[in-house]
């Protein structure tokens, strides 16, 4: 689906876990997720915590969309 | 008789389902839950061990969830090592190739498993070990692993090991020098392979060349967006957010059908008012704040903050388990469309 849309010219930041498979699929620019049934979640951790971890990573994924890449890439987050 | 284990995940471990991917590796005696179809098929390979690991466990933390699984194996004799089959299973298809290629590195033996064609899998891993062609789901449980059987007695009894197509598994993109009686087809020249060749090109007949050039569909790489404040962003995601209720009746597994949903007014997906549909990862965190998958409340804060611009009035939607990657593409070039109507320059898509 990325892949499409991208195709279109649309510059797309696919967020997910496993992200050697976006890298299969063709996916250019890929942010990493927490975890699969809640990617930018975490029962775990405190409220604040979580909150931050997910807005950190929406803000990589925004990022990406202006950064210029040559090749697909994984770009990297904050543990 | 030669010793197998065999490794599956918590579904077929008769563990649990999406709330128990999150379980750790173990190590059981024996062969357990449809470990056992296995024995019951294979002549010469017995399995003597079945290890269970949750398809979460293995794709959050592979490095971990790998030397945990290697060290269970550690000190055990076995001649071959067998996974799944994962049929259209993406995380479980990764997992199979995962741990397979890990044991085959480690313990010298080799790996089987079985795929769907259309698990994302086969691309990553049919260059590292025998992965035969499987079916798309489960119900093809039985033939999946008569293949694998088939195949681990051939390896058991020593046997001369045909080539990927006759035997069934994808190719590896290994190319070995054989003669043609040896593996039971008649011996025809080159020259003369080559010219019939030519002759069903020219009159439109079907031929299979013996120099397959793999095709790598990889996209031009979209430019960069300048100034991303400057543009209007949207979000897409097949994490299977929608409406409660379900107002497009989006299938909850091999979608066929994807939605828009306005989100103009909203700083956040309120639950329960969105919920996910997707039958493929376990809903609880995502129905009681579906903004853990479609993060609406982290854009709007960046938006606040400046460092976004225009979003999107809608955000588009789908489920991504067991869909086809026929499609997926088709429902990708939809959305593609729509997107541009809306004069959409950048994207963020989720994925679970």
């Amino acid at each position: 689906m990325a892949k499409e849309i991208e195709r279109s010219g649309i510059p797309v930041t696919v967020m997910c876990n496993l992200t050697n498979i976006a890298k299969t699929v063709g996916s250019n620019r890929i942010v990493p997720t927490f975890s699969v049934p809640y990617p930018l979640g975490n029962p775990q951790a405190s409220p604040e915590e979580e909150w931050a971890m997910r807005k950190h990573r929406v803000e990589v994924a925004v990022q990406a969309l202006q950064t210029p890449v040559s090749e697909q890439t994984v770009f990297e987050v904050k543990k | 008789m030669k010793k197998a284990i065999l490794y599956i995940n918590q579904f077929f471990g008769q563990i649990g389902g999406e709330e128990k991917a999150d379980f750790e590796p173990e190590l059981r005696d024996g062969a357990h839950a449809s470990a056992a179809i296995f024995n019951t098929l294979a002549k010469d390979v017995q399995i003597t061990h079945t290890m269970i690991c949750g398809d979460n466990f293995m794709a959050s933390h592979p490095e971990e969830a790998l030397e945990r699984c290697l060290s269970l194996l550690e000190g055990k004799e076995f001649d071959m090592f067998i996974a799944g089959p994962a049929f259209n299973a993406g995380r479980y298809g990764n997992a199979c190739g995962l741990i397979s290629k890990a044991v085959q590195e480690k313990f010298n033996v080799p790996a089987i498993t079985s795929m769907n064609v259309e698990n994302p899998g086969v691309e990553l891993f049919r260059t590292d070990m025998y992965i035969f062609k499987g079916a798309n789901r489960a119900t093809g449980m039985r033939q999946d692993m008569a293949a694998m059987a088939a195949f681990a007695d051939k390896i058991a009894r020593g046997e001369r090991l045909l080539p990927a197509a006759m035997e069934g598994y994808f190719p590896r993109n290994i190319r070995h020098e054989v003669f043609l009686e040896d593996i039971g087809l008649e011996p025809v020249m080159a020259c003369d392979r080559a010219v019939d060749m030519l002759l069903a090109k020219l009159t439109g007949e079907e031929y299979l060349t013996e120099l397959p050039i793999p095709a790598q569909d990889l996209i031009p790489i979209a430019a960069a967006v300048e100034d991303i404040t400057k543009v209007k962003v949207a979000l897409v995601t097949s994490g299977g957010i929608v409406p409660s209720g379900n107002p497009d009746r989006i299938e909850s597994c091999s979608a066929t059908r994807w939605g828009k949903y306005d989100i103009s007014g909203l700083d956040r997906l309120p639950a329960p008012e969105f919920k996910t549909i997707h039958a493929g990862y376990d809903p609880e965190q995502a129905d009681k704040n579906p903004n853990v998958v479609e993060p609406l409340d982290a854009v709007r804060a960046l938006q606040k903050e400046g460092k976004l611009g225009d979003v999107d009035d809608y955000f588009y939607t789908t489920v991504g388990t067991g869909t086809t990657q026929g499609e997926a593409a088709r429902m990708g070039r939809e959305i593609a469309a729509e997107l541009h109507s809306r004069n959409v320059q950048a994207v963020i898509l989720t994925a679970t």
